[in-house]
């Protein structure tokens, strides 16, 4: 896949002096799902803010399609949608006016048949002529996606679409924005829900304290960073990790009547084998065997914390 | 130059002002019809004529630049505040428009509407009195630029305030008290020597002067020198938006 988006040696220091984004470098690629993750306060929202033209750079340069967003502004920002973190919405306006202005406010002319699709695929056709301010927060959600898309942008920003949303409503989201990928559309979203980024994006960036600490494709970020914990239910109990044992650094726990075992899924060998042909040798007996794995929420913490 | 983002801006702005047409038509025409009955009509009547002018067609030019500079701020300086209070502006400054065309689309939309309750006054004002505009072209050239001029300086303070009570501070005890005290209801001729000296350094003074200049001939100070006073303030306004824009201050963070 082709880069569509460049941020080279990004900084971004504010007027009062905080540094939000420290030399942060990203490429983006077409037609992809990139989750940023992050903490609050880590530099998720500045750093679509200084992609789209909300804030200024300090210094580095971001490049969109290979145009410079800064001197190629009205280029770039023509195939972007941004969808704010807010419901930021002019309440007293009808829906249908108030994404006619975002169309309009990128140039575009009327198309009502395009407008009228849009709306179907969000479920808004039926609230088109409804005053803003008479919809629930869902349907305004909506109408924010509505407004980024009236434009026909390739690239969709989306600043932590499901802050705040039900469940429901979270799923339908994920739905929508998979719909978009399918459609071609570039989607950077950032979430601070884990799931999220599990559920649709096809690589993940984490960010914290304005710099990148990685972003890798989510399969292989979870298949290498993932810890399995292995239960081993004892017949009998047992009151301390026989010497035989200790090279598997296991846990006991239960009263003795069962040991926890970590091991990694992407190595080459689990171990797993070898302790269960020990405990045989020893003549330990089994009750149960459980697996857990790490989500992407332990793992998030532990790079968070590293 | 992104003319159909102008337009959006444009449009938008003057359907929020159809949507609130009492308060954006209605409450400034009748305001200025009451000041019109009670100084024109009821107190009008006993005054004598100034300069070969009946009081109540006298006060006509100043009641409209009253009105317009008032509503001119008042439109654009609400205009620009209400997007930023609601976290809206994001569209604009997301979208291919440059800052000129911005301002076009705001200021534009603020002038048309105060230039449109400028002549709604001014054609009201003939069910009472007699008005014969001597200059009729350049009168519609100076309350054009007067409306201009005024809805750029609304649209800085929309700019900077930070809360409703800062965006009518600048229009309730700046430009309302110079525009009362600049000559609206007399000439500063009336006033003694030493408070006339203090007027001339009023700038609505050259304004109400200039524009009353269109309508009778006669003005409080020659007409050139309006015409350079608004022009000087025009581009001030400018040169400040220019600022605003450059440094991006209270649009960008």
């Amino acid at each position: 896949m082709k880069t569509i988006v460049s941020i080279q040696n990004l900084k971004k220091i504010y007027k009062n002096n905080l540094v939000a984004i420290k030399n942060l470098n990203l490429d983006i690629l077409e037609g992809e799902i990139i989750a940023l993750l992050g903490p609050n306060g880590a530099g998720k929202t500045t750093l679509i803010s200084t992609i789209c033209g909300l804030s200024g750079i300090t210094s580095g340069t971001i490049k969109v399609k290979n145009l410079d967003v800064v001197n190629d502004y009205r280029k770039t920002r023509e195939i972007i949608g941004l969808v704010p973190q807010e419901l930021a919405l002019e309440p007293f306006e009808k829906v249908i006016n108030s994404i006619k202005f975002s169309r309009r406010l990128f140039g575009k002319k009327d198309d009502p048949i395009y407008i009228d699709n849009l709306l179907r695929k969000l479920h808004l056709f039926d609230k088109k002529n409804e005053t803003i301010k008479t919809l629930s927060s869902g349907m305004k959600r909506r109408v924010l996606i509505a407004k980024a898309l009236s434009h026909n942008p390739k690239i969709l920003f989306l600043d932590e679409p499901t802050a705040g949303v039900d469940v429901e409503l979270r799923k339908d989201m994920w739905d929508i924005i998979k719909e978009l990928k399918n459609d071609g559309v570039t989607i950077i979203l950032t979430t601070h829900y884990i799931e999220e980024a599990e559920m649709i994006a096809d690589r993940i960036g984490i960010i914290n304290n304005g710099e990148l600490l990685l972003v890798e494709k989510k399969q292989s970020l979870i298949k290498r960073m993932s810890i399995k914990t292995l239960k081993v239910k004892l017949k009998n109990p047992i009151d301390k990790i026989p010497d035989k044992l200790k090279i598997y650094k296991l846990k006991l726990d239960g009263d003795g009547s069962y040991f926890l075992y970590n091991y990694k899924t992407g190595a080459e060998k689990t171990g797993i084998t070898a302790l269960l042909s020990d405990m045989r040798a020893i003549g330990m007996e089994l009750k149960d065997i459980q697996t857990k794995q790490t989500s992407l929420e332990d793992i998030f913490v532990k790079i968070i914390k590293d | 130059m992104n003319l159909q983002g102008i337009l959006a801006i444009y449009i938008y702005e003057m359907n929020r002002s159809f949507r609130t047409l009492i308060q954006s038509l209605v409450s400034p025409v009748l305001s200025t019809m009451l000041y019109f009955i009670v100084f024109g009509a009821a107190i009008g009547s006993r005054m004598e004529m100034i300069d070969g002018v009946s009081y109540g067609a006298f006060i006509v030019p100043g009641l409209i630049m009253l009105t317009v500079q008032m509503q001119s701020v008042a439109n654009a300086s609400f205009g620009i505040y209400f997007p930023k209070f609601i976290g809206t502006t994001y569209e604009l400054l997301s979208a291919p428009l440059s800052f000129i065309e911005i301002v076009i689309g705001y200021v534009g939309a603020a002038a048309t509407k105060s230039f449109s309750i400028g002549i709604i006054i001014l054609l009201t004002s003939n069910l009472f009195v007699h008005i014969d505009i001597i200059h009729p072209f350049f009168m519609i050239f100076f309350l054009l630029i007067t409306c201009i001029t005024f809805s750029l300086l609304g649209f800085i303070i929309g700019i900077i305030s930070d809360n409703f009570e800062q965006l009518n501070i600048v229009p309730m005890l700046i430009i309302t008290p110079l525009v009362f005290l600049g000559g609206s209801f007399y000439t500063i001729n009336m006033l003694p020597e030493f408070w006339q000296n203090i007027a001339l350094l009023n700038p609505a003074v050259y304004l109400i002067s200039g524009f009353r200049w269109a309508f009778f001939g006669i003005g409080d100070v020659p007409i050139l020198t309006s015409v350079f006073t608004i022009l000087t303030f025009t581009a001030l306004c400018v040169l400040v938006i220019w600022r605003i824009f450059k440094t991006g201050y209270k649009i960008k963070t």
